[in-house]
């Protein structure tokens, strides 16, 4: 096995017991990147001699009995975290010049815990849709099949993972930035609760939404960098103070006879070899001691229309800020699909308007809201596709307005109402892309829907296979 | 449905030219058509939700510390003077 094919948890122990340096471990990713780089494009930046540098510091702090936990790590950092002094553009034209004074609080925490970073992943531009083909920048490409597209916003993150450039990603998602690209890459996404992990520093995109979290090769991993990521923030007032948890622990207590729900709302219109890959998967789950019940969610089409308002709405209101003057370059630097979103956000703000859209919305999000916490009565977690396609060819998204809402169509409802959720590869389609589903939980229950992630990987293989690059 | 697609970009404070306003406003259209369906559901008797978590009046503490050194703040500005970001003057004499 190669370095940079190890998991965060193999690297680690790997590192520990000297078996490998980390500037090993990084030349080894860094190698990994230049040779697959050109197929993926993965990266929007790259801080290779920085990383061997942080590298050498680590392997002296590894001599010295140093045990953080994501100490010697290589990792990517999606482009829309700001961070101090390396360049932060958010794939967006408007930013391309745009250089951080200080560092996100979500790259502040990776970077106290050890890790090293190797470079800012590519994205829509401003997280602006599903496919990372919106980014100004220009495509990421999808490991498994470089014709298709490697979903996004997360698209570089999720890539650059399942590449093995990088042993893990920090992304963000807004409704499906994470799961989506996960999904379609085959690799682990984990979306906290609202409010789990700090938005200081992030790119804003919508901010009743916006949820960063970690792209993994491994559900422990996801469990370990939860754990280095979640918590109260002072400088983002809508962080929870509710204490995270030992989210690796917790992954190996034993859970038995939880109750999965399972809506047909979710599976209507969906790939028929998705459909089948989860049911495969939810026997699976039956075998491990659980029981699969059907309830009905709201029709997951509301949830499109509730999403696009509100995402549109702060869009416009979050990217009023750009003008040119302070940082960056001026508003007639937005790419295509940053003018549609604002265009309609400003319209559905406007004056006469903001009743029938904004807080229709709003309202209709409460109703989804209660859904979700009518359903977590009746059962511990709810299993679904991913997404309703396994990744769909370059050039999907053009001239498409609705392309991400509709890709997203399964991860939109929970994202509004905030609840956390997890997506994990499950099969395999004829044509050789991952297929993959989302567990979601109630508010602030990582540690169910990654435990119950966890149980399925142990008794799968799915997660051992690379793409042939 | 009709969009005074000129009159939201004006607030969007977005330089637009025709062609694009032309391809924006079809899309806008387009997009609200399906929003639209979201008067099949009633609302009448809902409270709008706007914090998921249940957080309300979030203080921070009333304590001054360090901000951002002048230089750092101002390094990514176009243009400076003696300290200060240089704009464009919007008054005429």
């Amino acid at each position: 096995m190669k370095l940079y094919e190890l998991t965060i948890t193999e690297a680690r122990k790997g590192l520990l017991e000297k078996n490998f340096s980390a500037r090993e471990l990084t030349s080894a990713c860094l190698e990994r990147i230049k040779a697959v780089e050109p197929k993926l494009h993965a990266f929007v930046t790259l801080t290779g001699e920085q990383a061997l540098e942080e590298a050498q510091k680590a392997d002296t702090l590894l001599g010295s009995g140093d045990v953080r936990p994501l100490l010697g790590i290589p990792i990517s950092i999606k482009d829309n975290f700001c961070t101090n002094g390396v360049r932060t553009t958010a794939s967006s034209n408007v930013l391309r010049n745009f250089v951080p004074p200080y560092d996100a609080t979500v790259v502040r925490l990776v970077t106290e815990a050890g890790a090293i970073r190797l470079g800012k992943t590519n994205m829509d531009a401003f997280a602006h849709g599903s496919s990372t083909e919106a980014s100004d920048f220009g495509p990421t490409r999808n490991p498994w099949n470089i014709e298709r597209l490697p979903g996004g916003s997360s698209g570089g993150a999720a890539a650059s993972v399942a590449a093995d450039e990088a042993i893990a990603a920090v992304g963000s998602e807004t409704a499906g930035s994470i799961r989506q690209p996960a999904a379609w890459c085959g690799v682990v996404g984990l979306k906290p609760t609202y409010g789990r992990v700090s938005r200081y520093g992030v790119i804003a995109m919508a901010s009743s939404l916006d949820s960063p979290g970690p792209i993994t090769k491994s559900v422990e991993d996801a469990a370990l960098m939860l754990e280095v990521l979640a918590g109260h923030d002072p400088m983002d007032a809508t962080t929870s103070p509710l204490p995270p948890k030992p989210y690796r622990k917790l992954l190996k207590e034993k859970r038995e006879n939880l109750t999965i729900g399972i809506s047909d709302d979710y599976f209507n219109g969906v790939d028929p070899e998705i459909v089948a890959a989860v049911q495969k998967a939810l026997q699976e789950f039956e075998r491990l001691g659980h029981k699969v019940k059907k309830i009905k969610l709201f029709d997951p089409q509301y949830a499109i229309a509730v999403y696009t308002i509100l995402q549109r709405s702060e869009v416009s209101s979050n990217l009023a800020r750009y003008d040119g003057i302070r940082y960056g370059f001026g508003r007639d630097a937005f790419g295509e699909e940053a003018q549609r979103r604002i265009m309609l956000g400003t319209y559905s703000l406007s004056a006469g308007y903001y009743d029938a859209y904004y807080a229709k919305a709003q309202k209709v999000r409460t109703l989804i809201v209660e859904d979700f916490e009518r359903a977590f009565q009746e059962v511990d977690v709810v299993i679904g596709p991913t997404t309703p396609s396994t990744a769909l060819p370059v050039g999907s998204s053009k001239d498409h307005p609705m392309f991400g809402e509709i890709s997203d169509v399964l991860v939109e409802a929970s994202t509004i109402a905030g609840l956390p959720g997890i997506s994990i590869c499950c099969g395999f389609s004829k044509e050789l892309l991952p297929i993959s589903m989302q567990i979601m939980g109630p508010y602030f229950m990582e540690d169910l829907i990654l435990n119950l992630a966890y149980q399925y990987e142990q008794v799968t293989d799915w997660s051992n296979r690379k793409p042939n690059l | 449905m009709e969009i005074n697609v000129e009159h939201v970009a004006k607030l969007a404070n977005l330089p637009l030219d025709e062609k694009r306003l032309e391809i924006l406003g079809k899309q806008l259209t387009e997009t609200l058509l399906y929003i639209d369906r979201l008067n099949e559901i009633p609302t009448e008797d809902v409270e709008p939700t706007s914090q998921v978590t249940g957080l309300t009046n979030v203080m921070r503490d009333d304590t001054v510390s360090d901000s951002l050194p002048q230089q750092a703040a101002l390094e990514n500005a176009p243009d400076t003077y003696n300290g200060y970001i240089v704009v464009n003057a919007i008054f005429e004499e």
